[in-house]
């Protein structure tokens, strides 16, 4: 996190009006301006209004209907939601645990050996991270596709039964596009977790070695804790990218079939420029913004705290 | 040596695994896109005989040609504009001592972790009533906005890192802060502006939801990732060659780029992160 350093020592502080007065403080302001004036316009005033509008009743064309809570009470009682939220928490195993794991996984079969040829792994790992989404997207439904190779591959190996549009049944939707999302996010766990055991020093191995402690151990009393900081990097990159997910779900499903892959980013896209409940979809803003904050804060502060 | 052989191939196995599984999908669609319409492709064979059939077709029917002039357009003015108002800024937080620092910086902090979800909607109206909607300003201005918190941390690192004794040297040569800014540190800056600008220009590239609600009307200004999306998601584009075609071309802009610069985007995306 950033640190707010700089801070003015006291006896600066203690002076500070008269500071302003003798213009100390004016280049600053003058270096600011053009930035502060872009990011209030465009991002500070945008984020503030949405809370305002979310206590409205508003089709986004006709006058508003002041209705304090009420869109979120709404929201406590739409049946569509809890779905959503599940739904969610579905692609967070999928787009955040399962990269980690396994980025876990190879680290420590990697943990103690010289990587070769790293800079050419990392660039091909890499890949699925500079793909625009939509680029993705359109692949991966190609990969799903009821004459794509997926199903080309089961029918050759005999389980041709098996045999499905992916991405348009019920049952087999949401797991789909969640494999998507594994595979937009486990090479930058991968990459991640490589780099650091490379900065764990071979000293802590030899000791952990001659204290006895098997690959099992020695993972989880050595490997496990150097990884510490880049672990709660990858959570926050992965997790964020779950809760949103707004540009993955809609060029694969649209939330579809039916609302089997329905998430809360959908939701806001489609009320506030399909249906016209701008109201109740800047109300989910609100909560989404707030759960996402949320889980940042959390998990910097559970992985990262312990460090001191 | 602790290393054992056994180990070491298994490592290497695995990540060679994860490799492939990583190139696989755009892979099979770059072949896809590559086959003779109409010729049956499973995915596993290489075609036997290359053909740019898809690729011009999906060239005039999806105006794909306007479609990277806009991104190109939008990207690079989000680049440029960005980096100026990231580079005073940040240069103003690492160099001068103001009140209320913390707070401001903290502002950003906001805006670098807050879901830009959050705005879309208030921006659509506000841009609406300036008569900015399908325009290239409505891709432009938000996106400046949403990439400064990153910019601007970006940048200030970098300040803090030269060294104190630079400034004061140049000051006590008579420069004003505004000459030690353009003619000692924007120099040594370069590469950090350098990586700084291609993430920039990957994430102005790729954008896709500010696209779709801001310019969903003008073919004639949607960037390539929005036509992308319209041209795969028409129900009478049912050949998917033509499609994965389309999906190359969005693509290849910026595989070209990664294929010279990966060194700096992996190793900028990865500090990018970590400073988060």
């Amino acid at each position: 996190m950033v640190r707010a350093d700089h801070e003015p020592p006291a006896h600066r502080r203690r002076h500070g009006l008269r500071a302003w007065a003798g213009r100390q403080y004016w280049p600053a302001l003058w270096y600011l301006l053009p930035a502060a004036i872009v990011y209030t316009l465009f991002v500070l005033r945008p984020l503030g209004q949405t809370a305002w509008i979310s206590l409205f009743r508003w089709d986004g064309l006709t006058e508003g209907r002041w209705v304090g809570l009420g869109n979120y009470r709404a929201l406590l009682s739409d049946t569509r939601i809890p779905a959503a939220i599940g739904h969610s928490l579905e692609f967070v195993v999928f787009y955040a645990l399962l990269p980690v794991a396994l980025g876990l996984f190879l680290a420590a079969l990697m943990s103690r050996i010289r990587v070769y040829g790293l800079s050419f792994f990392r660039a091909v790992l890499f890949l699925p991270q500079i793909l625009a989404t939509v680029v993705v997207a359109v692949s991966w439904r190609w990969l799903y596709d009821i004459d794509g190779p997926l199903n080309a591959a089961l029918r050759a190996v005999g389980l041709g039964s098996l045999a499905r549009a992916w991405l348009g049944d019920y049952h087999t939707a949401l797991p789909s596009v969640g494999l998507v999302g594994t595979w937009v996010m486990y090479g930058l766990c991968m990459v991640l977790f490589l780099a650091g055991t490379q900065k764990i020093p071979t000293e802590l191995y030899e000791s952990a070695r001659i204290d006895g402690c098997g690959p099992v151990r020695e993972f989880f009393t050595v490997t496990l804790p150097a990884l510490r900081g880049e672990m709660s990097i990858a959570l926050v990159l992965t997790i964020t990218y779950a809760l949103r997910n707004f540009d993955l779900v809609w060029n694969t499903t649209t939330g579809g079939p039916g609302t089997s892959t329905t998430v809360p980013s959908v939701f806001i896209y489609q009320g506030a420029f399909l249906t016209h409940e701008v109201g109740g979809a800047a109300a989910i803003s609100v909560c989404l913004t707030a759960v996402v904050l949320m889980v940042t804060g959390l998990v910097m502060r559970l992985v990262r705290g312990k460090e001191g | 040596m602790l290393t054992s052989r056994r180990q070491t191939v298994i490592g290497h196995a695995v990540l060679a695994v994860a490799a492939i599984a990583a190139l696989y999908p755009f892979l099979s669609v770059v072949l896809l896109a590559l086959s003779k319409p109409g010729t049956r492709q499973s995915g596993f064979t290489l075609p036997t005989s290359i053909s740019f059939d898809n690729f011009s077709e999906a060239w005039s029917r999806g105006l794909f040609s306007q479609a990277l002039l806009s991104s190109l357009i939008v990207a690079a003015a989000v680049v440029v504009g960005t980096i100026v108002l990231a580079v005073l800024a940040g240069y103003a937080f690492a160099a001068f001592p103001f009140p209320l620092k913390g707070l401001l910086l903290g502002l950003l902090l906001v805006g670098l972790v807050m879901p830009y979800e959050a705005t879309v909607i208030p921006l659509y109206y506000q841009l609406r009533s300036w008569h900015l909607t399908n325009t290239y300003w409505a891709l432009i201005l938000p996106q400046i906005g949403l990439s400064l918190p990153f910019a601007v941390f970006w940048m200030r690192t970098f300040f803090v890192s030269t060294p104190p004794a630079l400034r004061e040297a140049a000051a006590v040569d008579g420069a004003s802060r505004f000459r030690t800014l353009r003619s000692i540190l924007l120099p040594m800056a370069a590469p950090a502006i350098g990586t700084l600008a291609t993430l920039l220009f990957l994430f102005a590239w790729n954008e896709f939801l500010l696209a779709l609600v801001l310019v969903p009307d003008d073919r004639s200004v949607q960037t390539a990732p929005l036509a992308l999306s319209f041209f795969a998601g028409n129900r009478r584009n049912s050949n998917p060659g033509v499609t994965a075609a389309a999906a190359v071309i969005v693509a290849l802009p910026v595989l070209i780029s990664y294929i010279a610069l990966q060194r700096r985007m992996i190793s900028g995306m990865l500090a990018g992160a970590v400073k988060e």
